[in-house]
């Protein structure tokens, strides 16, 4: 990170009324890096991302996107800008072709660019034989593919996504996610919010937004080092009981069912037989905290501090 | 604003609206179909209204009466109830428009050179109508009498010698209607038929077509395009104006095709109303959308605007006659202005030097409406 940073956003506030959306947020994105912005519904994820897109005014604070600042100078960011919005809007009665055509000649693109661009994005994305087919008529994963294609036409210099893959299906995931390495690859700087973790995960850097305060900022994998706890999973037969002689055991900070076993968290330095003494019957294993346990146990300890 | 984004907005807009033949036909045919029916059925004009004759007399006399009545176009006698009871009956249900007694003597006393009466009974629940028809039954008894008294005169005379002239004082009406000499109500009604379904149609499909884009989420996408609040709502309206223009003439053909309508004035300032009226309607419509954002919202709000519009416009109810607050309110309804300036142009001939402040005010409001809707437009994108 030794460019200057292509996002610089500083003291951000945003209220809603009495409702404060965002709070004092600071943050930075390098060129070239894919930052994920993760957090519960409600956390203030999208708000953050229209006001970087120009979309919306913040109270306070100042965000700078591409060395412009999004206020005063909207039309020069939005020209290096493309947004992906959470429900993007396609034209249901437009083939992919005519959606395609609309947005580049809404970007002001050259009939000549747009002719040798158009086929490329169909080629990346696999939509070549459903150029004239109705943006209505496509699967979930299609469409997606269609919105991404559309927000790349101007070849903007950062992609912001609002929970891009929203009900979409595992493959078309994956494959979305393809086309963004891809694309980064290339030198655009990815910006995308998401409530899934395992596409956190696939960020070169996430930052946790809890209640409209960014409470964790850091690689993945430096988060799931950085809990001050110890995590054990619980296997065995009798989960329901188990999780009871946790919750009621004093060095037990915190239990989480995970699926077919149970989380337990614990203080640096506690030992498995430690936890195997509260349960003897269950398999006790001692594990390394997932991006969700490093978000959930971040998440609870911030609302135990506010209660 | 650059022209080139319009026009791919209006592209766009064409595509979509008029792509599939349903969507097309929609835009045209149930226009031109509700102004057929309702062109036939905005009529007061009363023709061959059933009449029910009751004749208590039955002698030569009270036959030449029914006779006149028979004569006239206004009257058709349908019904010869025996008594006064079944006539009365005959009026509840409906059956009949009105009722003419003939007493019994009506033609001795006319023989014996009485005065005599009849009686009229009139279905009043439409006033309008009643008053029509008893102005009918009026001139044709007057016609009648008329007669009955030179008759009279001619037979008291008779055997002397010299011309028989009746010199009798009063004074003769000549009366003259300009404009729609025969009184047809359908003349003043279309006019006013026609702007009603230009508003309803202009003005859902702007307010839609914006509040659509709200909806299916590319209004979002677009305000991160570069394109600006002014080419957008350009764009959006020019195509449903075009719409608005092409129905508008569509109706006035018809109404002087089928409905005889006079086309007296210019149509180079008809046309010039029209457009003038379409910037109120497509901003009013715009406006509409800025509060809705839902497409059932749009059509609530469409309405909540379109039902006082209506009932104060003139279309039926003259303005002169409202209490006089609400007059006050009509001035700001632009469809008073253009319902004036399509009879005005239509019927009478009129021109700019009677109708300016009209035109003047339909300016004026389209452009208010178009800038307040524009400004709350752009709002609404921060």
């Amino acid at each position: 990170m030794n460019a200057a940073p292509i996002i610089t956003i500083r003291g951000l506030h945003r209220k809603f009324g009495d409702i404060e959306a965002v709070h004092d947020l600071n943050l930075e994105v390098a060129r070239g890096e894919i930052f994920g912005l993760v957090g519960p519904d409600g956390a203030g994820k999208t708000t953050t991302l229209r006001i970087t897109c120009g979309l919306m005014h913040a109270t306070a604070g100042e965000v700078r996107v591409a060395g412009h600042d999004v206020r005063a100078e909207v039309g020069a960011v939005k020209d290096r800008i493309g947004y992906m919005a959470q429900k993007f809007g396609l034209y249901g009665d437009l083939t992919v072709g005519e959606n395609l055509r609309f947005y580049a000649d809404l970007f002001g693109i050259d009939k000549q660019q747009r002719d040798t661009l158009t086929p490329q994005l169909l080629e990346m994305t696999r939509m070549s034989p459903f150029v004239d087919r109705h943006a209505a008529k496509l699967s979930g994963g299609m469409k997606q593919k269609l919105a991404l294609m559309c927000t790349l036409l101007h070849r903007p210099e950062v992609l912001f996504l609002d929970e891009p893959t929203n009900g979409v299906d595992p493959v078309s995931r994956r494959d979305f996610w393809a086309i963004l390495y891809q694309l980064v690859h290339e030198g655009m700087t990815v910006f995308v919010t998401t409530a899934y973790l395992d596409e956190a995960e696939r960020c070169d850097r996430v930052g946790l937004l809890h209640k409209g305060r960014l409470i964790l900022l850091d690689s993945p994998a430096r988060l799931k080092n950085s809990l001050p706890l110890a995590c054990f999973e619980v296997r065995g037969d009798d989960l329901r009981s188990y999780r009871e002689a946790l919750r009621r055991a004093a060095n037990v900070e915190d239990v989480e069912l995970a699926g077919s076993s149970i989380h337990a968290f614990a203080p640096q330095g506690t030992e498995e037989a430690a936890i195997q003494a509260i349960v003897p019957g269950a398999r006790v294993r001692r594990i390394l905290p997932s991006l969700e346990d490093v978000f959930i146990a971040t998440v609870r300890r911030e609302e135990n501090r506010a209660a | 604003m650059n022209p080139a984004r319009v026009k791919e907005i209006v592209r766009k807009e064409f595509h979509q609206s008029f792509r599939e033949p349903r969507l097309r036909a929609m835009m045209i045919v149930p226009p031109i179909l509700q102004f057929l029916v309702f062109g036939f059925v905005v009529n007061l004009d009363v023709e061959r209204s059933r009449l029910a004759w009751l004749d208590q007399d039955n002698t030569p006399a009270s036959r030449e009466l029914r006779a006149a009545f028979e004569g006239s176009t206004y009257f058709e006698v349908t019904h010869t109830p025996a008594t006064q009871k079944a006539l009365e009956d005959l009026l509840d249900r409906d059956a009949i428009h009105s009722g003419i007694v003939v007493p019994p003597q009506f033609g001795e006393d006319l023989a014996r050179g009485r005065a005599t009466s009849i009686q009229i009974l009139v279905e009043g629940s439409n006033s309008n109508t009643a008053s029509i028809i008893a102005n009918y039954v009026r001139d044709v008894v007057r016609t009648f009498s008329a007669g009955q008294l030179n008759e009279w005169v001619r037979q008291k005379r008779a055997g002397r010698p010299g011309v028989i002239r009746l010199n009798a004082p009063g004074i003769d009406l000549q009366q003259r209607v300009w404009y729609n000499p025969e009184l047809r109500s359908r003349n003043y009604f279309i006019p006013g038929v026609a702007v009603n379904i230009i508003t309803l149609v202009t003005l859902m499909l702007t307010a839609m077509a914006i509040v659509r884009e709200k909806e299916i989420g590319t209004m979002e996408q677009l305000m991160v395009t570069p394109i600006r609040p002014s080419e957008l709502m350009l764009g959006k309206t020019l195509p449903f104006a075009l719409v608005g223009l092409l129905d508008f003439s569509l109706i006035v053909a018809l109404g002087m095709i089928v409905f005889r309508i006079p086309f007296q004035g210019s149509g180079l300032l008809l046309l010039l109303g029209a457009i003038l009226f379409l910037f109120s309607t497509l901003g009013v419509g715009m406006f509409i959308s800025t509060v809705s954002h839902t497409q059932q919202q749009a059509i609530m709000a469409t309405f909540f605007f379109f039902q006082p519009a209506f009932m104060l416009s003139g279309f039926a109810f003259p303005i002169r006659n409202m209490p006089e607050i609400v007059q006050w309110i009509t001035y700001l309804n632009p469809l008073r202005y253009f319902i004036t300036i399509c009879r005005g142009v239509l019927l009478k001939g009129s021109g700019l030097n009677v109708l300016w402040p009209e035109y003047l005010a339909l300016a004026v409001f389209g452009i208010a409406i178009m800038s307040f809707s524009a400004s709350r437009f752009r709002k609404r994108l921060d």
